[in-house]
C-alpha cells in the first residue's frame, strides 16, 4: 500500500527533519487509510515544535503519529510508520472515520486545547488544564497560580458528562475513586437494569502526577527514578524502554553516521546486560500474572489457590530482590546496561528457586483452571469481548491475545535478548475471563522456561560500563552533564512487551539536544475500553472478576 | 476435592516466625543507611550532587529517609565509605525530624503514643488510600495479607470502609485530583484516628517532589503519626512498623 508516512525502526533515532511533515489533510487521509487497512496506533500525540522559527508567534503545535502494520515488508512481518503535521486549532475528528483514534484525540484535546470537531465522545481523560493556556475544550474553569501554572478551580474531576441510560427500571451504580481494597483510585459508573450492566463508563485521572510535563523539566539525574515510578508493577519494562530511548540518543558517532545506516546508530549494552534485562522483564511478567491468577481465584471464593498464588508471587518478587535489592526491580536497569550482575552463585540460587517454583505453580494452575469445575463455570463465557471488537478497540497484550489477536511485541519488535528467544504464539478465541486467565497461565510457564534457559550459561556483563549518563562509578564525571548530552533534533520510538502488553516510549529533542517531549503510552491506554466492553450485558457482581482478569494500570494511564 | 486437599498438603506451612525470630534479607537489599562521619568532604559532595533525590545533607552528614528512594547511587559512588545501606529493615519513625538520620534511630516503640497501644494493641483496623501511588507501595501492603506475613494473626486488618477504620494508610504523592477524596476519607473516620504515611511519595512527594500536580508530603494536608520510608518499603518494614508502633509486647 502506498503511504506518505515514513517507515521507521523500533528504538532507532532518526533526525526530526527526516519525518515527513504533511499538511493536515494529507496526514489525516494517510493515517485513516493505514488504520483502515489494519494498522494499529502505537503513538499519536501533540508536541511543541520549539525550533520552528515561527514558533514564538504561532505556538506551533505538531501532531505525530506512529502506526504499526503487520504486512510483510522487507522480510519483516511488522513495520512502523511515522509522520507529523502542523496541528490546526480545530480539525475534523479522525475518530469519525476510524474508532481507534478516539482516546488519542481526547488526550490531545486535553493536553493542547485542540478540538477534534465531531468527536463522538469528547470527554476529558485525566482532568488537568491544557499546557497552552487555551480555552478548556471541556468547559472547565481554570486559573493561573503565582508560579504561572494552570490549575482547575474545582479540585476533583467534576464537570464530566457521564453517559446515562434512561428508563423506568434503570439504575446507576457509582464506585470510586476510593475503592474497597488496597488498590489505586478510579471512578466506575455502571448503568444497570436489574443486575445486568448495560454500560460501564470508566473515568480515570485521579492518579495524574504530570509525568510527561515533569520529564523535560526535571534534572536529568532524577529521570530514572521518575521513570521507575510511572507504574511500580511495570518498573522494569518502563526502565528498559527509557534505557533504549536514551541509548539510541547517546551514540557518539551518531552525527557522522546518520546518513549511512539507521540500524548502526544505537548504543548496544553488552549481551549479559541484555540477558539480565530480559530475565527481569520475565520475572515481572510472572509475578504479576501469578498474583492476578490468585486474585481471580479469590474473586470466585476459591481460597486455596488465592493463598498459594499470593505467596508464590512474593517468591518471584524475592528473586528480583535477590538480583537488585528491590522487589519491583527499581534500580536495576539504567541507560547503558544494568547496575547488578548475576554471578555464578546467584545464578545457581535463582535456578534452584525457579525449578522449585515451576512445579508448584504448575500444580496450582492445574487446580485452578482444569480440575475445579466450579471455577470454570464462573470463568467461562464471562465478560466476553469479540475478536472484531478487540480489533476495533486496539486491545494489546494478554487482553488482546485472549480475543485472538496474537500480537506480542516480543515477537514483532524483539529488543534486548528477545531476538534469540522463540516466543510461542499464544492466542485464544473465546475472549472471556477464562481465556484471559489461560493466556496468563501459559505465559507464566513460558516465561519460566525462558528464564531457565537464560540461567543455564554464565552471564557476563560489565556493570562498570553501564549507566551511561549517570556514571555511578566514575567520580570525576558530573552526572547530569552526560545525560543531557543527547543527539539533537532527534526522534525515537521504542516498543516493548510489558506484562500488560505493548508499552511505548517516545522522545523528541531540540537543536541543542534538550528534551522537547517525552511521551509514554502504557498498554492500559488501549485496554481500559476492553474492560468496559467486557461488562456489557454482564452481571454487575462479575465486575471484580473481570477487572482482575485485566488488572489494568491506573497510574500508567494517568501518568 | 481430593485434588484440593492433596495440593494443600503439598503447600505446607509457610508463615514467617518474624518477629519472634529474626529474618535476614539478601545482601543486595538496601535498608537503613549507615553514614560514616569521617568521610572526605569531596566524596560527600560528589554523593550529594549525584543523589537523584537530593536527600543528602552535607553539613550534618545525614540522609533524609523521607526523600531517599534507597537506589544505592551514593553507596556505589563512595564504595560504601560514606554511606552503606544495611540489611536492617526496621527503620520507621514516629517523628518527621527523625527521618534525617546518620544511621541510628530512636526506639520506635518508645516513641509511639502509649494510648494508641492501649486502644489498638489488640485490634487495629486500617483503611488504605492510594493517592497517586505507583502501585508498588500498595502491592507491598497488600502482601501482608498473604500467608507468609499473615497480618491478621496480629489482629490487624485492612477494611473496606473508613467508618470501620482506626487508621488511615496513605501511599502516593497525593495528586491534586485525589486530595479531596483523601480528606473526605480522613474525615469519615471516627476519632481517635491514626495516620500512617507509607513510601517516599507520601512522605515528601518522592520522585515527583516539587511539581505542582502533587503535594510535598502528607503532613502538609493531614497530621501524620507514623512514617514508613522506602520506595517501596519492604513488607517486613511495614510489618515491623505496625507491630512496634501499635502492639504492646513485641
Amino acid at each position: 500500500m502506498e503511504t506518505q508516512f515514513l517507515e521507521i525502526s523500533n528504538g532507532t533515532a532518526i533526525s526530526r527533519k527526516e519525518i515527513p511533515n504533511l499538511t493536515f489533510d494529507v496526514f489525516r487521509e494517510n493515517a485513516v487509510k493505514l488504520v483502515r487497512n489494519n494498522a494499529k496506533i502505537v503513538q499519536f500525540f501533540g508536541y511543541e515544535d520549539i525550533d520552528n522559527d515561527s514558533y514564538k508567534n504561532s505556538n506551533a503545535i505538531k501532531l505525530l503519529a506512529v502506526l504499526r502494520t503487520n504486512r510483510v515488508h522487507a522480510g519483516r512481518h511488522y513495520t512502523l510508520f511515522a509522520a507529523t503535521c502542523d496541528a490546526p486549532s480545530s480539525y475534523p475528528s479522525l475518530t469519525l472515520e476510524c474508532e481507534p483514534f478516539h482516546l488519542f484525540e481526547r488526550e490531545i484535546a486535553e493536553q493542547f486545547g485542540i478540538v477534534p470537531e465531531g468527536h463522538p465522545w469528547l470527554k476529558m481523560v485525566r482532568y488537568h488544564p491544557n499546557s497552552q493556556g487555551r480555552p478548556d475544550v471541556f468547559g472547565n474553569d481554570y486559573a493561573k497560580d503565582s508560579q504561572g501554572n494552570y490549575y482547575y478551580k474545582d479540585d476533583i474531576p467534576g464537570n464530566y458528562p457521564y453517559y446515562s441510560v434512561e428508563g423506568k427500571e434503570i439504575h446507576e451504580v457509582a464506585v470510586g475513586p476510593v475503592h474497597a481494597g488496597v488498590i489505586e483510585p478510579g471512578h466506575f459508573r455502571f448503568n444497570c437494569i436489574g443486575e445486568k450492566v448495560l454500560h460501564l463508563e470508566i473515568q480515570l485521572g485521579y492518579q495524574h502526577r504530570g509525568v510527561e510535563e515533569l520529564i523535560p523539566k526535571a534534572e536529568p539525574k532524577r529521570l530514572p527514578i521518575i521513570i521507575e515510578s510511572i507504574a511500580g508493577d511495570t518498573s522494569v519494562a518502563n526502565a528498559v524502554s527509557f534505557a533504549q530511548v536514551i541509548e539510541s540518543l547517546i551514540h557518539k558517532e551518531y552525527k557522522e553516521q546518520r546518513h549511512k545506516d539507521h540500524k548502526e546508530h544505537r548504543f548496544q549494552p553488552d549481551t549479559g546486560a541484555k540477558k539480565i534485562r530480559t530475565i527481569a522483564l520475565e520475572l515481572e511478567r510472572i509475578a504479576n500474572h501469578v498474583g492476578d491468577l490468585g486474585a481471580l481465584s479469590g474473586d470466585v471464593a476459591f481460597l486455596p489457590p488465592a493463598n498459594y498464588f499470593g505467596r508464590m508471587r512474593g517468591d518471584f518478587l524475592n528473586m528480583t530482590l535477590l538480583i537488585c535489592g528491590n522487589r519491583f526491580g527499581k534500580g536495576l536497569v539504567r541507560p547503558g546496561g544494568v547496575r547488578f550482575s548475576i554471578e555464578t552463585s546467584l545464578r545457581e540460587e535463582l535456578m534452584r528457586r525457579i525449578n522449585e517454583l515451576e512445579i508448584q505453580v504448575a500444580n496450582v494452575i492445574e487446580l485452578l483452571l482444569i480440575t475445579t469445575p466450579s471455577v470454570r463455570d464462573r470463568f467461562e463465557d464471562c465478560g466476553v469481548v469479540s475478536r472484531s471488537d478487540a480489533h476495533e478497540l486496539g486491545l494489546v497484550g494478554p487482553a488482546g491475545r485472549a480475543c485472538g489477536l496474537s500480537y506480542d511485541a516480543r515477537r514483532a519488535f524483539p529488543t534486548e535478548y528477545y531476538p534469540n528467544i522463540d516466543i510461542p504464539e499464544n492466542a485464544k478465541s473465546t475472549g472471556d475471563v477464562y481465556a484471559r486467565a489461560t493466556v496468563r497461565a501459559d505465559e507464566i510457564m513460558q516465561s519460566i522456561a525462558i528464564i531457565k534457559n537464560l540461567l543455564q550459561e554464565p552471564i557476563e556483563t560489565s556493570i562498570e560500563n553501564s549507566c551511561l549518563g549517570f556514571k555511578d562509578n566514575q567520580i570525576d564525571k558530573g552526572n547530569s552533564k552526560l545525560l543531557s548530552d543527547f543527539a539533537p533534533d532527534s526522534f525515537v520510538v521504542t516498543i516493548n512487551e510489558a506484562w500488560r502488553g505493548e508499552l511505548s516510549h517516545s522522545i523528541l529533542t531540540d537543536k541543542n539536544g534538550k528534551i522537547i517531549r517525552y511521551k509514554i503510552k502504557d498498554p492500559s491506554f488501549h485496554n481500559w475500553s476492553g474492560l468496559a466492553m467486557s461488562l456489557r450485558n454482564t452481571e454487575i457482581s462479575d465486575f471484580p472478576l473481570n477487572n482482575k482478569s485485566y488488572n489494568l494500570s491506573y497510574c500508567g494511564f494517568d501518568l | 476435592m481430593l485434588d484440593t486437599l492433596k495440593n494443600r498438603i503439598k503447600q505446607g506451612y509457610r508463615t514467617t516466625e518474624y518477629p519472634k525470630k529474626t529474618i535476614a534479607l539478601p545482601a543486595r537489599y538496601r535498608g537503613l543507611p549507615k553514614i560514616s562521619q569521617h568521610s572526605d568532604s569531596k566524596i560527600i559532595n560528589i554523593c550529594a550532587d549525584a543523589c537523584p533525590q537530593d536527600a543528602i545533607n552535607i553539613e550534618k552528614k545525614k540522609v533524609d529517609m523521607g526523600r531517599c528512594v534507597f537506589c544505592g547511587t551514593c553507596e556505589k559512588l563512595s564504595d560504601g565509605q560514606f554511606i552503606k545501606f544495611t540489611q536492617n529493615f526496621e527503620y520507621s519513625v514516629a517523628n518527621k525530624e527523625h527521618l534525617l538520620t546518620s544511621g541510628t534511630l530512636p526506639d520506635l516503640a518508645k516513641h509511639s503514643k502509649q494510648h494508641f497501644k492501649k486502644l489498638f494493641g489488640r485490634s487495629l483496623q486500617l483503611r488504605q488510600v492510594s493517592a497517586a501511588g505507583c502501585n508498588a507501595c500498595e502491592a507491598d501492603l497488600n502482601v501482608l495479607a498473604t500467608p507468609f506475613f499473615d497480618l491478621a494473626r496480629f489482629g490487624i486488618n485492612f477494611v473496606a470502609s473508613p467508618r470501620h477504620a482506626d487508621g488511615l494508610v496513605v501511599t502516593g504523592p497525593i495528586s491534586k485530583n485525589m486530595k479531596t477524596a483523601l480528606i473526605q476519607t480522613y474525615e469519615a473516620m471516627p476519632e481517635p484516628k491514626v495516620v500512617i504515611a507509607v513510601g517516599s511519595c507520601a512522605i515528601t512527594g518522592g520522585p515527583f517532589r516539587g511539581y505542582p500536580e502533587v503535594s510535598d508530603g502528607l503532613d502538609s494536608i493531614i497530621p501524620v503519626d507514623l512514617y514508613i520510608p522506602g520506595c517501596p518499603p519492604h513488607p517486613l518494614t511495614n510489618l515491623h512498623a505496625l507491630l512496634t508502633f501499635f502492639k504492646k509486647n513485641v
